[in-house]
């Protein structure tokens, strides 16, 4: 169909090496702080892009994530402390067997962590998929609050409000970002296949989906599922990052930033899940001089706690007055548009 | 045996009967209207072949096999595909992607082959493509392929509902108003398009219209409906006299 198709194929290779090596030299130049971001960057990716499917893509309104998050997370944990780490840790009621013996490597404990959230996704979706709309967010909020109360009252599990702590800090930046790029990968491969455009065909017209033979809950099932996998993949990468886990770190507000992130980005659009997801993570982070004094020359403002989060509130209010479809709408990176912008021609 | 078969179909929503005791049989390839004045619970006895509505009496049989109160996706599956009053395209995507997904439901590529692009969805997806080309052509649209559906004018989507309902493989087309909103010379080459697809797909076509100089010419056989009963059928000339019609269009004639 896109007779430029070898050589978009050969740019996104190259691209996917650039961005290898750029991470390379960050790894090897940048200090922990700069580093942390960085990984940051790259989990936060995972968790916006797959959201976006099920939020952005197939247009089901779901408030969930972070009881995906949370699942993969401690899924995760779990799985990679070892017998005696977690001995010390379960001080009020032992853990029970077998996860009190059991320790996998961590590339395991993650795709464990991910079909483990699947599952829960898929079994979640019958009772969620029977609603629609303002019904949907509210009983998948439910669902994300159900989650975190579990979390904090099976204490033999999840070690319930004292968390989980010494979890070995495993992600690094190959492991955060290699498992984004097979995010991105898969996720827009599945977005432009018939299955994706049958997902966003839901998102459209339910009725008129029907009509052409679209399983409308089937499709809305694959995409929650599909979404809750990379989730729990990422909520893996997020607890062997910042080593310690316990439920209040898996509050509504974690979805409300993925939700701002998607938002942001533009519904739909993976690029735009991208960019916003490196953008909020990376400005949230440079925005922390404001709440530091800042000498103008003539007149010295005194540092104002809290500052950032003013600005970046401003930000997106202008973001959402200015450009209502997000960064990027419903469009998508492509490498045929950069082309012609470089005036470097192809066939057409 | 007939294509379809409907039999004392009745839908009451609530105290309301809004279809009451419809019969049909429609072979193969015949063109079927259904008229009737508005509200009279024609789109209903369609929601309800369609699978939108799931009939509260009566039953419904599609090439002998019973079909009365299935999802609509299986109902499209089994054969039966259908376009709506009101257009309602997939916005924001192509032309030719309005159409593809109307093969959706026909490939047979797993979910996961799907995505990792497997050889077989490959093939499936050269195959819609082409397909959806082909169809486009068909009606008249391949030029605009490449366009956003909800760019083109009001005929167009007409034209590119029917497409993307073709692509489903239907045997029996519902068309809920085809004409509606088009210009004389524009009914003109509908009707020249659905007597070629039908020769073309080999299809049997029921629709709803209110034109009824389309009607008279195109159907074969006709369906009055008022206020949910069915008040006369027959030939498009025996209706055009019978006197119940033109009561129910009309309102009585006042002897003196």
């Amino acid at each position: 169909m896109d007779l430029n198709h070898r050589r978009n194929q050969l740019l996104s290779i190259g691209g996917t090496a650039l961005l290898l090596v750029l991470l390379y030299l960050a790894n090897t130049h940048g200090d922990n702080y700069e580093i942390r971001i960085i990984n940051n960057c790259a989990i936060f990716i995972i968790l916006a892009v797959s959201y976006n499917l099920i939020n952005g893509v197939t247009g089901q309104f779901s408030l969930e994530p972070n009881a995906f998050v949370a699942i993969g997370a401690y899924t995760s944990a779990l799985l990679t402390l070892t017998p005696i780490e977690k001995e010390i840790s379960f001080i009020i009621e032992p853990c029970i067997w077998p996860i009190s013996v059991i320790t996998t490597p961590f590339v395991v404990s993650l795709l464990i962590a991910g079909v483990v959230t699947a599952c829960c996704g898929f079994l979640m979706g019958f009772p969620v998929f029977r609603v629609r709309g303002d019904y949907l967010a509210i009983v998948t909020l439910g669902f994300g609050e159900v989650v975190r109360v579990i979390a904090n009252n099976t204490q033999s599990i999840t070690n319930g409000p004292l968390g989980l702590k010494g979890i070995a800090e495993n992600t690094n930046v190959w492991w955060a970002w290699g498992f984004a790029i097979v995010t991105v990968f898969c996720i827009s491969r599945l977005v432009r296949s018939s299955y994706g455009m049958a997902m966003k065909a839901i998102k459209y017209d339910e009725a008129a989906a029907e009509a052409v033979g679209i399983n409308a809950f089937w499709h809305k099932m694959l995409a929650f599922t599909t979404s809750a996998f990379f989730e729990g993949v990422g909520g893996g990468l997020l607890a062997h990052l910042i080593t310690t886990i316990s439920p209040v770190l898996f509050t509504f507000f974690l979805t409300f930033n993925l939700l701002i992130i998607i938002v942001a980005g533009g519904l739909g659009s993976i690029t735009g899940s991208i960019v916003a997801a490196i953008l909020i993570t990376w400005g949230g982070e440079w925005l922390r001089f404001l709440d530091e004094p800042v000498n103008l020359g003539f007149v010295e403002i005194p540092g104002i706690p809290g500052m950032r989060m003013v600005i970046f509130s401003l930000i997106l209010i202008l973001l959402m007055i200015f450009a209502r479809h997000g960064i990027m709408g419903t469009r998508e990176f492509n490498w045929n548009w950069v082309c012609r912008k470089l005036g470097i021609g192809g066939r057409s | 045996m007939a294509l379809l078969s409907v039999e004392h179909l009745t839908m009451k929503f609530g105290g309301l009967v809004a279809v009451n005791d419809f019969d049909l049989a429609l072979e193969k390839g015949e063109i079927v209207g259904l008229i009737g004045p508005n509200g009279a619970g024609k789109t209903t006895v369609f929601n309800m072949i369609a699978g939108y509505y799931t009939p509260t009496e009566g039953t419904i049989r599609f090439q002998g096999s019973p079909i009365g109160g299935q999802k609509a996706n299986r109902i499209t599956k089994a054969g039966i595909a259908r376009t709506f009053q009101n257009i309602r395209l997939f916005s924001e995507l192509s032309v030719i992607e309005n159409v593809m997904i109307g093969y959706h439901c026909r490939i047979r590529s797993t979910f996961l082959g799907a995505t990792l692009r497997f050889p077989l969805y490959r093939r499936e997806e050269k195959m819609m493509v082409e397909g959806a080309m082909q169809l486009l052509k068909e009606v008249g649209l391949e030029d605009v392929a490449r366009e956003m559906s909800t760019s083109l004018p009001y005929g167009k989507q007409r034209r590119l509902e029917i497409a993307r309902a073709l692509a489903t493989g239907p045997k029996l087309l519902l068309l809920d108003e085809p004409a509606a909103g088009m210009n004389p010379s524009e009914t003109q080459d509908l009707l020249q398009l659905i007597l070629k697809l039908r020769k073309d797909y080999d299809l049997t076509v029921f629709l709803i219209e209110h034109d009824m100089k389309f009607v008279m010419e195109i159907c074969e056989r006709l369906k009055v409906l008022d206020y949910g009963t069915t008040i006369a059928e027959g030939t498009p000339h025996e209706i055009q006299n019978n006197p119940k019609v033109i009561e129910a269009y009309l309102g009585e004639v006042q002897r003196a």
